[in-house]
């Protein structure tokens, strides 16, 4: 067995069908977008090229800057939703009563798909026969927030439902990242008269500190190019107030046939979140990353 | 074109997209070879037909096309029709994917105006005068095939007509003393007084921003009479003309008045249509093509269908307008692509198709098609005959303005739409974007 993976030969006869299935059916789109991306074209009929007009209209449609801050919005709700995460987290890994009932519940909403989500939710926030507007109203409220159809509101209305539905990923994350740990560490502490909380704050989060930056990356990136949820409950409306840019993007691509203009977006956002990524590994990566234990 | 049910699939995202377009490119034609057991020298041959009907949510329609297939087949025993069924949003965005890979099928359905502009520009629809010459033109209803011709000919031809009444529920409007409005200054008073009762008045799904597109429409047409809008559009006036100001003003009057029920620019329209039929709200405003839910479907309280009934969009006092003008216009119709191999099978299936619709669709299906029809030879509810008599009584229709507008300025109408009910601009502002929209496409 040894000697086969020696033999590069053999380890690129092996990679070449996932790297040829990788190629046409990421790479190559992605090329082709940043190529239409220079494009005057509506999808339909001939291209005319328009050189970098595109990214030039992008930076001052303000359409766009407006969903871009949206998205921007809801990483920052996203990041800081890890918090509450985690901290479900810490109680659980700890074996409290019930822990494992605990953990099936907040991981149902990940077996959901966004659709039935979207659905669910429209309901909740239904403005006269739904959950939340008839609890609302039960206890005395008499005019009850429109939730999606607030333009103030409507952004945060959505965000509910993403941080609930994405609890439970990365509740499993921080979970078996928690259950690593070795016990000894734990036990050590304790008989030192460390606090749960001081165990908490001082050993297990430096513990699992290279998980915690990586799903930071997954959650700003989750959220530049989040979609579908918002999608199906507002599409982007009322008045644009819940766009964000790939909902904007597929707008443009799909229904008003501007397919050129799409597609800059659309490798505009590629290039963001390339960026984005790499800022956030630059700022987090430090010297303790390797733990030993 | 309207009927934008909130299907599953909806939800599908750009990704699952590239996936359908690389399914698409399986689809080519194939010419059978000679086996014709009739002795003919026809050469076999398959047409590819792709709809939007499929059977879970468009169930009659699915059947009478299924059985206008069989029928076609039989007639012609040299031709197999092979089927491809999608959502309607998804159907949209599978025909943009194909024609950018030129891989359209070989008889397909399209919608008006606007939303055909692009394919006849880049040559992939046929031209079907041929077969309207055929005498196919005399069967239609004035007006429609019209919406589907661009330079005198035309792309496609209609299978439905529909035109846009305000349904009324007659046991509210009894319980409240109301009586159906002839004028916009009755019609606020009705509003006024189901308000004053505790009534929702007006269902309506304005997340869906076509919605709320009617009711400006109709403003328009009655203050501004049947060009002031046409005019704006087609750029032979402007959008700044004050009688479509005035058109956004009543809008917001309207909304003042609380006409509309809570919350309206966050429902979907299938939420609203839900609100009306359960008797919560008044009346609601929407195309014929919901008429079989206020008729015949059995899924529906009986004592709900005989509450419904609908009167025409009231006068504006001053206005130009006439009652006896409706919003509506063609729904989708039937193209054959440019590049087909089987083009002549394809158009005489159309034409088939086309004719076996207008007898069917109707009476099995609720749907008013293209084709004209004779209300004494059909057996339908009453309502429905009213509907079609006014059809045959319109002084005019004017197109749904979305559908009349290109892609790009349909989108800042809805838009806009959204914005109006909203509060978020005002009637100058509202007529200010549309014409820079407008303008721009110049």
């Amino acid at each position: 067995m040894n000697k086969i993976m020696s033999d590069k030969k053999i380890i690129a006869l092996y990679t070449l069908p996932a790297l040829i299935l990788l190629l046409i059916l990421i790479y190559v789109p992605i090329v082709l977008t940043g190529y239409y991306g220079l494009m005057d074209w509506d999808g339909i009929g001939p291209m005319t090229f328009i050189g970098l007009d595109n990214y030039k209209a992008l930076i001052s449609d303000h359409l766009f800057w407006n969903s871009a801050y949206h998205s921007l919005l809801l990483a920052i709700f996203s990041v800081l939703s890890l918090i509450i995460y985690l901290a479900i987290s810490l109680v659980l890994a700890s074996q409290i009563k019930g822990a494992d009932v605990f953990r099936k519940i907040y991981l149902i909403p990940m077996l959901l798909s966004s659709v039935a989500i979207a659905q669910l939710w429209m309901r909740i926030y239904h403005p006269s026969n739904g959950v939340m507007n008839r609890f609302l109203t039960s206890i005395g409220i008499e005019n009850p927030p429109l939730w999606l159809s607030d333009t103030s509101l409507v952004l945060f209305a959505i965000f509910v439902p993403i941080l609930w539905q994405y609890a439970g990923f990365y509740i499993i994350i921080y979970y078996a990242a928690l259950r690593n740990i070795p016990n000894e560490l734990v036990e050590a502490a304790r008989i030192d008269g460390a606090t749960p909380f001081q165990i908490a704050y001082k050993i297990k989060l430096p513990l699992i500190s290279g998980v915690i930056k990586v799903t930071i990356v997954l959650a700003v990136i989750g959220s530049l190019k989040y979609f579908d949820l918002i999608y199906v409950m507002t599409d982007g409306g009322p008045n644009g107030a819940s766009e964000v840019m790939a909902s904007y993007m597929y707008k443009l691509a799909f229904r008003t046939n501007d397919f050129g203009y799409g597609s800059a977006i659309g490798f505009f956002l590629l290039i963001l979140i390339l960026l984005v990524t790499y800022l956030i590994r630059k700022l987090t990566t430090s010297r303790e990353d390797n733990v030993q234990y | 074109m309207k009927k934008k049910s909130l299907s599953i699939m909806t939800s599908l995202s750009l990704a699952s997209l590239v996936v359908l377009s690389a399914c698409g490119s399986e689809n080519n034609t194939t010419t059978g070879t000679n086996t014709n057991n009739s002795g003919g020298t026809e050469e076999n041959v398959t047409i590819e037909f792709m709809h939007l009907w499929p059977q879970g949510s468009s169930a009659d329609h699915n059947r009478i096309v299924n059985q206008i297939i069989d029928e076609f087949e039989t007639n012609h025993p040299h031709v197999t029709i092979e089927l491809e069924v999608l959502e309607n949003e998804q159907y949209k965005n599978k025909l943009q994917v194909i024609s950018s890979s030129n891989q359209l099928p070989d008889v397909g359905m399209t919608w008006p105006a606007g939303f055909l502009e692009p394919y006849v520009n880049g040559e992939l629809f046929a031209p079907l005068d041929t077969i309207l010459d055929d005498g196919l033109r005399d069967e239609f209803v004035a007006g429609t095939v019209e919406a589907y011709e661009i330079n005198g000919s035309a792309y496609a031809l209609p299978l439905e007509l529909n035109i846009a009444p305000v349904f009324y529920n007659k046991a509210i409007f009894e319980e409240n003393g109301v009586e159906v409005p002839e004028s916009y200054e009755e019609f606020i008073d009705v509003i006024d007084t189901l308000v004053d009762n505790g009534v929702t008045p007006i269902a309506l799904g304005n997340r869906d921003r076509w919605t709320g597109s009617l009711w400006y429409m109709y403003l328009a047409d009655r203050i501004g009479g049947s060009d002031a809008l046409n005019s704006a559009i087609d750029r032979s006036g402007e959008f700044t003309d004050e009688r479509l100001i005035d058109a956004a003003d009543k809008i917001q009057e309207m909304v003042a008045h609380d006409a509309f029920v809570a919350g309206y620019n966050g429902l979907s329209d299938q939420e609203a249509k839900s609100e009306f039929m359960n008797n919560n709200a008044a009346m609601y405003l929407i195309g014929s093509w919901d008429l079989p839910n206020f008729t015949t479907n059995e899924e529906v309280p009986q004592d709900f269908r005989e509450n419904v009934g609908f009167f025409k969009f009231p006068e504006v006092e001053g206005g130009d307008g006439d009652i006896n003008s409706w919003v509506g216009g063609a729904g989708v119709g039937l193209f054959v692509a440019e590049n087909s191999d089987v083009k002549e099978e394809a158009k005489e299936f159309v034409r088939y198709f086309i004719q076996e619709w207008g007898k069917h669709s109707v009476e099995d299906a609720g749907v008013i098609p293209g084709t004209q029809v004779n209300t004494d030879e059909v057996d339908l509810p009453d309502l429905f005959i009213d509907v079609l008599d006014e059809l045959n009584n319109a002084s005019n229709i004017t197109l749904f303005a979305d559908v009349q507008m290109s892609a790009g300025v349909a989108e800042t109408h809805l838009n806009m739409i959204q914005s109006l009910f909203g509060n978020d601009v005002n009637p100058e502002e509202f007529a200010e974007a549309h014409e820079q929209a407008l303008s721009e496409e110049d």
